[in-house]
């Protein structure tokens, strides 16, 4: 972001003049509605904006300057792994072979991306150490709720339907406890240890016969190996419980930790965390989901199959009755796929491992740099992301972690992810990601060390922060107590465009 | 690595500050018995390598064939435009807008796209993506039973089966009822309101959403107010699950009393690329705003009173609720919206409106031609752009017309494996990319297969 800082744009609405915009396709037949039922038919045209094309692209162009993205700066949100994304995952994904295919052709013209699908399954469960996946989750939500099904489906099918609980430690993302509420469970939340892992004896007390499942996330969202996991989960197996692993933290352990080697039942992939494929504002995503044998016969349905003859197809309609069903229309977010697929296999297994072992370098370092500015509440060997606190400097100052991370933009630095684990005062979740240069890495540390010499000396400055930024800090409970959700003209008059 | 920038210096000076030796030692805290085997994967390929390796898996696929398969994905002309926007790397290499100052271009182009839905649906309230048709509807069907506080849903048999499939796994120990069709006359192959109107009188038993499509999985036109009206009278929601383009045309769903809109955007400018990613749009009225899931953006104002957008209402979402969230969403179809909201601003509203026409106008010519090549359509009340026909032994058939460069639809029996109504039929679409040549080739090949059966 320049001092001078990109403009504002009016929205579509304001800009739309009736008769304008050029004519994309032919003029249908005039008769071509006749045969619609008057009563099924449109009264009044929708109202949507007429443009031309010139002012739809300096629209979406001059509103997407208003965007901060890898692509632009150093982005080191915490448990998001904003790392690079490549440009030939995108002109891979766009071939029309690939693009162009409908979801229902029959599989003998779409064996390629079968092929495709069926390897990137096999190199994901190479990856962690499970029997089967499955990619038809769109997302890692998605995936955790494909997870918990799966393992409701399991106990179920062994007259063991009693469990209604599942164990989450309190660190955990909000996507835990809701997946499990989703899926008719009773989420009961487990207080961490005082080093930020597990407390053994705390789940052991919470583990029994109403138990289904145990979700950790390893490395935990305080970027930590959960350095008890064997033991835990041993409890969970003897408790008669399946064990779930968020995978959102994968980036830290390629190559060095394999889930299903260690015990875990299922776990879920963020395609658009580890292997790159791009967040796209907020998704698309895919949440592939790995099981340990005993779950396979649960995955949901449809699986890319191989047959003896080296062809792939897709399982049939109702040809495995103990699928858990669908999750959601057709095959998965197959365009995401083939994005994961590139990259995987442009790193192969040695590179995936280099790729883990980088992330997990640029955080520690990173941490070291902080050390001694900022509070570090779990000071030992991070993996790929660590938490580092302003409790200290509020002490001081009055700035607020709020403060810091909003004052990184007037520095070009994203964020952080803030006040994310909920455990954590003040807290600052930092990624830096493999894909960021050392000297991105020391601005990024010069920058946070700057901001907290600020706050010494000037804290009223940083506390209005950004300054920088196309528009400053935003009126939250103003939007939510009168909500404005869609564009209506006399909102607009009311409101003009700054700019 | 292929995109690690760190040179054998940088990682030593790390190391160096960290003090320690070895990355190893960073990865001392894992059990020595839980380390992991070595990763059996192939080497790493170079960027020239990969791309010929995907070059030909892509040439794997046929995607040359005259194409009449729709059945809830559809082919369209999407203007250059949209994914040249697309790649814009502001837009795909940005994360969720959690900080607002950085983030209004997409927080922006949200509002546009929910007033955009709006206006297409008639409704006020649009939820910022969610994973694709299907899911979008299983969405609807939880809020039903959230708001209502019931736990029973009614869905019609002629909404699309991966839709139905996807309910019964969201919908878990709810109750889901199929409403039956019309088995034959002018109303065959619609939802049987008789029937309907029996299942919501079930008073110890009572409903809270009635779900079904417009047009129907096999392209019918439903009487969308008469089911709403049956619906509202017992209590129930009505959700609407409809295809964005044929809005165009069509009454929106606010203006037949839907309470929710739900339905698979990914013929607003996006690729079929097997699948996803798509677009599930979920729109609803006012009063449901608070049950609605997923992001919300709405305007407000910075503290110098200038206008700028917000993701607001977040006390619904995961991250702040937890296990009392009204879903389980986090990251959705954002780029897929922003697709669909580009695709609406170039085409425009007279633009897509003859999108729909010349659709409509290409399946009536196809109608024509595959009746008079010997398949006539299996059900006679109207439709927009896709239609079922009648032929027999459908699979072969289908296979066959493959040979011929055809790809002749959707086997009906074979997403529908219990339903004899049917067993004997195509279920085919065109659009306004479907050209006069494609139709003929259709129409011949089918009347020699035809023929080849019979000889």
């Amino acid at each position: 972001m320049s001092v001078t800082g990109p403009r504002l744009v009016p929205t579509l609405f304001e800009r739309s003049r009736p008769g304008r915009g050029g004519d994309k396709i032919p003029h249908p037949p005039k008769d071509a509605l006749e045969r619609i039922p008057a009563r099924a038919r449109r009264t009044a045209p929708a109202a949507l904006p007429e443009l031309n094309e010139l002012e739809v692209v300096r629209h979406y162009v001059n509103l997407s300057q208003l965007n901060f993205a890898i692509d632009t700066g150093f982005y080191p949100l915490g448990s998001c792994t904003m790392k690079f994304n490549p440009k030939l995952n995108e002109w891979a994904a766009r071939l029309p072979g690939f693009a162009n295919l409908h979801p229902l052709a029959p599989d003998e013209v779409a064996q390629g991306t079968l092929q495709l699908l069926w390897e990137l399954e096999g190199a994901l469960a190479a990856i962690s150490g499970m029997a089967a996946v499955t990619l038809q989750p769109a997302a890692g939500a998605q995936g955790e709720l494909t997870g918990i099904l799966m393992i409701r489906a399991y106990h179920r099918a062994r007259g063991d339907g009693e469990r209604d609980e599942v164990l989450v430690p309190d660190s955990s993302h909000g996507t835990n406890p809701a997946t499990a509420s989703m899926a008719g469970f009773r989420t009961i939340t487990i207080r961490s240890a005082a080093d930020g892992g597990v407390d053994l004896d705390a789940f052991r007390a919470a583990l029994g016969p109403r138990t289904a499942a145990v979700m950790i996330t390893n490395p935990s969202t305080l970027g930590l190996f959960e350095s008890r996991i064997g033991e835990l989960l041993a409890a969970v197996h003897e408790a008669g419980a399946l064990a779930y692993m968020d995978g959102a933290n994968l980036n830290a352990i390629l190559g060095r930790f394999k889930p299903g080697e260690a015990g875990f039942d299922v776990m879920h992939f963020n395609v658009h965390k580890t292997f790159s494929t791009p967040h796209g504002g907020g998704g698309p995503g895919a949440g592939p989901v790995g099981v340990a044998e005993r779950l396979a016969p649960y995955l949901p349905s449809p699986r890319v199959l191989r047959e003896d003859d080296a062809t792939f197809r897709l399982e049939r309609p109702g040809e495995r009755p103990t699928s858990i069903g669908r999750l959601r229309g057709f095959v998965g977010n197959t365009g995401v796929l083939v994005r994961a697929y590139a990259y995987i296999r442009a790193h192969g297994g040695t590179g995936l491992r280099e790729v883990s072992d980088d992330a997990v370098l640029a955080a520690n370092y990173l941490k070291t740099r902080l050390a001694g500015t900022f509070d570090l509440p779990y000071d030992r060997p991070c993996k790929h992301e660590f938490v580092a606190s302003a409790t200290s400097l509020k002490a001081h100052t009055g700035v607020r972690t709020l403060d810091i991370a909003k004052r990184l933009i007037d520095y070009g630095f994203h964020p952080p992810t803030i006040y994310f684990p909920l455990i954590v005062d003040e807290g600052m979740l930092i990624e830096p990601t493999e894909t960021e240069s050392l000297e991105t890495l020391d601005d990024f540390a010069d920058a946070l060390i700057a901001v907290a010499a600020e706050a010494a000396r000037d804290p009223a400055m940083v506390k209005a922060a950004p300054h920088t930024a196309p528009v400053r800090r935003l009126d939250e409970a103003g939007a939510a107590r009168q909500p404005n959700l869609r564009w209506r003209p006399m909102a607009g008059a009311e409101m003009p465009c700054p700019d | 690595m292929p995109y690690g920038p760190h040179t054998v210096e940088d990682r030593e000076k790390m190391l160096a500050a960290i003090g320690i030796g070895s990355v190893d030692e960073l990865f001392a805290d894992i059990p020595p018995e839980l380390r992991a085997s070595p990763l059996d994967l192939p080497g790493p390929e170079p960027e020239l390598e990969l791309a010929t390796r995907l070059l030909d898996l892509a040439a794997r696929n046929r995607t040359d064939l005259a194409s009449f398969l729709g059945a809830g994905a559809y082919r369209h002309w999407s203007p250059p435009a949209v994914d040249q926007l697309l790649l814009r790397g502001e837009w795909y290499t940005a994360y969720t807008p959690y900080q607002p100052e950085v983030s209004q271009g997409t927080l922006q182009s949200i509002y546009e796209y929910g007033s955009l839905i709006a206006e297409l649906v008639g409704l006020d309230v649009v939820s910022a993506s969610h994973y694709d048709g299907a899911a979008a509807t299983a969405e609807a069907a939880l809020m039903c039973c959230r708001s209502t506080r019931r736990e029973r849903v009614l869905v019609s048999h002629a909404v699309h089966p991966h839709y139905r499939q996807t309910l019964r796994t969201y919908l878990g120990d709810l109750e889901l009822e199929e409403i039956p069709l019309v088995a034959e006359g002018e109303a065959a192959g619609t939802t049987d309101l008789a029937v309907l109107e029996r299942l919501l009188a079930d008073g110890d038993r009572p409903v809270a959403g009635v779900l079904a499509g417009q047009p129907t999985f096999y392209g019918l036109l439903e009487p969308m107010a008469e089911i709403g009206q049956l619906a509202h009278a017992a209590g129930a929601l009505f959700v609407a699950v409809v295809e964005p383009v044929s809005l165009a045309v069509l009454e929106p769903p606010g203006a037949y009393g839907a309470d929710i809109a739900c339905g698979e955007g990914q013929p607003l400018g996006i690729p079929l690329q097997y699948g996803g990613p798509y677009l599930g749009l979920l729109a609803s009225t006012d009063a449901l705003v608070r049950q609605i899931p997923g992001r919300l953006v709405g305007l407000t104002t910075d503290l110098d009173g200038k206008r700028a957008f917000v993701m607001t209402l977040r006390a619904r979402e995961q991250d702040i609720r937890r296990d009392k969230a009204a879903s389980n969403i986090c990251t959705n179809q954002a780029l897929l919206a922003l697709a669909a909201s580009i695709y609406i601003a170039t085409i425009g509203p007279h633009g897509l409106r003859d999108v729909a026409a010349n659709g409509a106008a290409r399946a009536a010519e196809l109608e024509a031609a595959l009746t008079a090549a010997g398949a006539p359509r299996l059900h006679p009340g109207p439709y927009l752009n896709e239609f079922a026909i009648r032929v027999p032994d459908a699979s072969a058939v289908h296979r066959r017309l493959l040979g011929r460069g055809v790809l002749g639809g959707l086997v009906l029996a074979e997403h529908e494996p219990d339903d004899p109504a049917v067993r004997d039929a195509l279920l085919v679409c065109a659009t306004e990319v479907t050209t006069t040549a494609e139709i003929a080739l259709f129409a011949d090949a089918l009347r020699h297969v035809l023929a080849e059966a019979v000889a």
